[in-house]
C-alpha cells in the first residue's frame, strides 16, 4: 500500500486546529482557573508560569477565559451552522424540487437576504431577539439560512432532471423519498464544503457581534468580547489583545487550510 | 435599455419587500415603545395618550402605509431616545461612514489588484509563493483584529496617529482625512486578500484557454497577451466582486468604527439597537439595503457594458 503523503497545508491546518480546538473542548469541562474568578491582587498580571497568558483587568486568568471563550464560540458556530444548514437544506430542497410561485417568492426574499452581509443580518436579528449566547446562535442561524437554501436549491434543480431521478419516479417512489433518499446524498459534496465555509463565517460573525457588545453577554467569556476589553489596555498590555486575537485567527486559518485540502 | 429598466423595476419591488418585512418584524416584537419612552411610572392614561401621539394605536397596515408615505419623502420619523428626527441624525453621520467606505474601496483596489496581477504574472516563483502565504494569513484576520493590530503597530509603537483622536471634518478637514486612513486600511485589508485571490485564480484560469494559445501563435509577446487579452477577460468576475465587497464593507466599517472610536453610522446603529430605538434601526437598515441594492444594480449594468451578451437570451 502506498503511504499517503500529507501536504503542508493539511499539516499546518491540523496543528492550528489542534492547538485551538483541544483547549476549547477541554474548556467545556475544565479550565486551570475559574474563568470568572476575580482576584484584585492579580489585576493585569503579566505572563508567568502560573498564568501563561497573564491576567485581565479584573485579575481573571486569561488562558482559562480563552479556553472557555473559544468553547462558547465553537458551540455557537456549530449550532449556527446546524440550524442554518438543516433549515436551509429543507427550504432549498422543497423550492428547488417543486418550483412554482412559492419558489419565486422565497427566492426573491433570499436574494435580498444574501445581498446583506451576514453580520448585518445578524445585527438585525439580535435587535429583534435580544442578546445572549442562545439568541446569537438563533440570530446567526437564521441569517445563514439563505445561503444554504440557495446552494441546495440549485443542486436540486440540476439533479431533479437526471435520468436516475426520472426512473425512481417511474418506479413509484414518493416525492419525499426522491428528495431526501435519492437526491440529497448527491448534493452532499457541495453542502459539505459550504458547511466548512459557514463554520468560519459563523466564528467571525459571533466574534464580531460580541466585539460590538451585543453578542455573548457577561459573565460568559467570548473571544470577541475579550478582544474589545483587551483593546482598552492596548498601551500597557498588548499581549492580552494579541493572544486573544491570534486564537481567533488560528481557528479560522486552520479551518480554511483544511477545507482547501478537502476540496 | 429594456434590460436596465427591467432591473430598476425589480430593484424597486425588492426594496418594497424589504421595507415591508423589516417594518412588520419590528412592529411585532414584544415591548411597548410608549412604555420605554415614559418609564414604568407612567399611568395608563398617559401611556394611551403617548401611544396615540406616536400613532401606535392604529392598525399595522395603516401604520406601515403612513410610514412608507413619509419615508418616500425622506422622513423616517422621530427617534425614541433623542427628540431628533431620524433623518437628521443619520445625515449627520452618513458622510463619515461613506468616507470610510470609499477610502477602503480605493485601498482595496489599489493594494489588491496590482498584487493579484503581479502574483499571477510571476506564477510559480518564490515571490508568488510569498504573496500567497501572506494572503492566506491576511484572509483569516477579521477586520476588528486587523484594526487592533494596526492601532498597535502604527498608533502605539510607531506613533503615526493618535488612537481615538478622531476630529470632525468641519474642525480640521486634513486631520479628518489623515485619521481615516488607518481605519480604512483595516476595513480594506481582509478584502484585499479576497480580491487578490479572485483575480489570481481567474487570471490563471485564462492562461489555459484557447484564445490565449491563438494569441501566442500569432506572434504576440507574452506581455501583450497577458495585459492586452487576459487581464480584460479576468476582470469581469472582479467587477462582480466589487459589488459584493461593498456590502461587506458596510459591515466591516460598523465594526472598525468601534475600534477607532469613529462616531459614524455604526455607532448610532449600535446604540439604537441597545436602546431599542426602532425608528432609527429601521431607517439605517433601509439605507443599507438601498446602498446594497443600488450597487448591485450598477454592477449588473456595468457587467452588461463589459460583456454585451449578458441578459440577451
Amino acid at each position: 500500500m502506498k503511504k499517503r503523503k500529507y501536504s503542508f497545508n493539511f499539516i499546518l491546518g491540523t496543528v492550528l486546529l489542534a492547538l485551538t480546538l483541544i483547549p476549547a473542548i477541554v474548556g467545556l469541562f475544565w479550565t486551570p482557573y475559574d474563568p470568572e474568578a476575580m482576584d484584585v491582587s492579580l489585576k493585569m498580571a503579566g505572563i508567568s508560569i502560573k498564568h501563561i497568558y497573564g491576567c485581565d483587568n479584573f485579575g481573571r486568568d486569561i488562558f482559562s477565559r480563552v479556553m472557555s471563550g473559544s468553547a462558547i464560540t465553537v458551540v455557537i458556530a456549530v449550532g449556527t451552522v446546524a440550524l442554518g444548514s438543516i433549515i436551509g437544506t429543507i427550504l432549498g430542497a422543497f423550492t428547488g424540487y417543486f418550483g412554482g410561485i412559492i419558489d419565486e417568492a422565497l427566492m426573491r426574499i433570499n436574494d435580498v437576504a444574501l445581498a446583506f452581509p451576514s453580520l448585518l443580518l445578524a445585527l438585525v436579528m439580535v435587535s429583534l431577539l435580544g442578546s445572549g449566547k442562545y439568541q446569537v446562535m438563533l440570530a446567526l442561524g437564521i441569517a445563514f439560512i439563505p445561503s444554504y437554501a440557495r446552494i441546495v436549491r440549485s443542486e436540486y434543480i440540476r439533479i431533479k432532471n437526471l435520468d436516475y431521478v426520472k426512473s425512481a419516479k417511474l418506479a413509484g417512489a414518493s416525492d419525499l423519498r426522491i428528495m431526501f433518499v435519492h437526491i440529497l446524498p448527491n448534493a452532499k459534496t457541495v453542502l459539505l464544503s459550504s458547511v466548512m465555509i459557514g463554520f468560519n463565517n459563523a466564528i467571525l460573525a459571533e466574534a464580531g457581534l460580541s466585539f460590538l457588545g451585543i453578542g455573548v453577554q457577561p459573565p460568559d467569556a467570548s473571544l470577541g468580547r475579550m478582544l474589545s476589553e483587551a483593546q482598552s489596555h492596548l498601551f500597557s498590555h498588548p499581549s492580552y489583545a494579541l493572544l486573544t486575537g491570534c486564537t481567533i485567527v488560528a481557528i479560522i486559518l486552520g479551518f480554511s487550510l483544511l477545507s482547501k485540502e478537502i476540496k | 435599455m429594456k434590460y436596465v429598466l427591467k432591473k430598476i423595476l425589480s430593484c424597486i419591488i425588492t426594496l418594497f419587500i424589504v421595507s415591508l418585512l423589516v417594518f412588520v418584524a419590528f412592529a411585532l416584537i414584544p415591548g411597548d415603545p410608549a412604555l420605554s419612552r415614559l418609564g414604568t411610572n407612567a399611568t395608563e392614561a398617559t401611556l394611551a395618550a403617548m401611544r396615540h401621539q406616536m400613532g401606535l394605536d392604529r392598525p399595522l397596515a395603516v401604520r406601515y402605509l403612513s410610514w412608507l408615505a413619509d419615508a418616500l419623502r425622506g422622513d423616517f420619523g422621530t427617534s425614541y431616545s433623542y427628540s431628533m428626527t431620524v433623518s437628521s441624525m443619520i445625515l449627520d453621520k452618513l458622510p463619515i461612514t461613506l468616507t470610510l467606505m470609499l477610502f477602503s474601496m480605493i485601498l482595496m483596489v489599489v493594494i489588491g489588484v496590482p498584487l493579484g496581477v503581479y502574483a499571477s504574472y510571476k506564477e510559480g516563483t518564490v515571490i508568488d509563493r510569498i504573496i500567497q502565504i501572506i494572503n492566506q494569513i491576511n484572509m483569516a484576520i477579521p477586520p476588528f483584529f486587523s484594526g487592533i493590530l494596526i492601532t498597535l503597530i502604527f498608533g502605539v509603537t510607531l506613533k503615526m496617529f493618535t488612537p481615538g483622536g478622531f476630529v470632525s471634518i468641519n474642525r480640521d478637514p486634513l486631520g479628518f482625512f489623515a485619521y481615516m486612513f488607518f481605519p480604512s486600511l483595516s476595513v480594506a485589508l481582509p478584502k484585499c486578500a479576497m480580491i487578490l485571490n479572485l483575480l489570481y485564480s481567474s487570471l490563471n484560469g485564462e492562461k489555459k484557454k484557447d484564445y490565449v494559445r491563438t494569441a501566442y501563435s500569432r506572434g504576440n509577446t507574452s506581455n501583450a497577451v497577458f495585459f492586452g487579452h487576459m487581464l480584460k477577460n479576468a476582470s469581469i468576475p472582479t467587477v462582480t466582486f466589487l459589488g459584493m465587497a461593498l456590502a461587506d464593507m458596510i459591515a466591516g466599517s460598523i465594526i472598525v468604527e468601534q475600534v477607532f472610536g469613529i462616531p459614524g453610522l455604526g455607532r448610532i446603529l449600535l446604540t439604537s439597537i441597545q436602546n431599542r430605538d426602532y425608528p432609527v434601526v429601521i431607517a439605517i437598515i433601509m439605507l443599507i439595503a438601498m446602498i446594497v441594492i443600488v450597487t448591485n444594480l450598477l454592477v449588473d449594468v456595468l457587467y452588461k457594458v463589459i460583456d454585451p451578451r449578458v441578459g440577451n437570451q
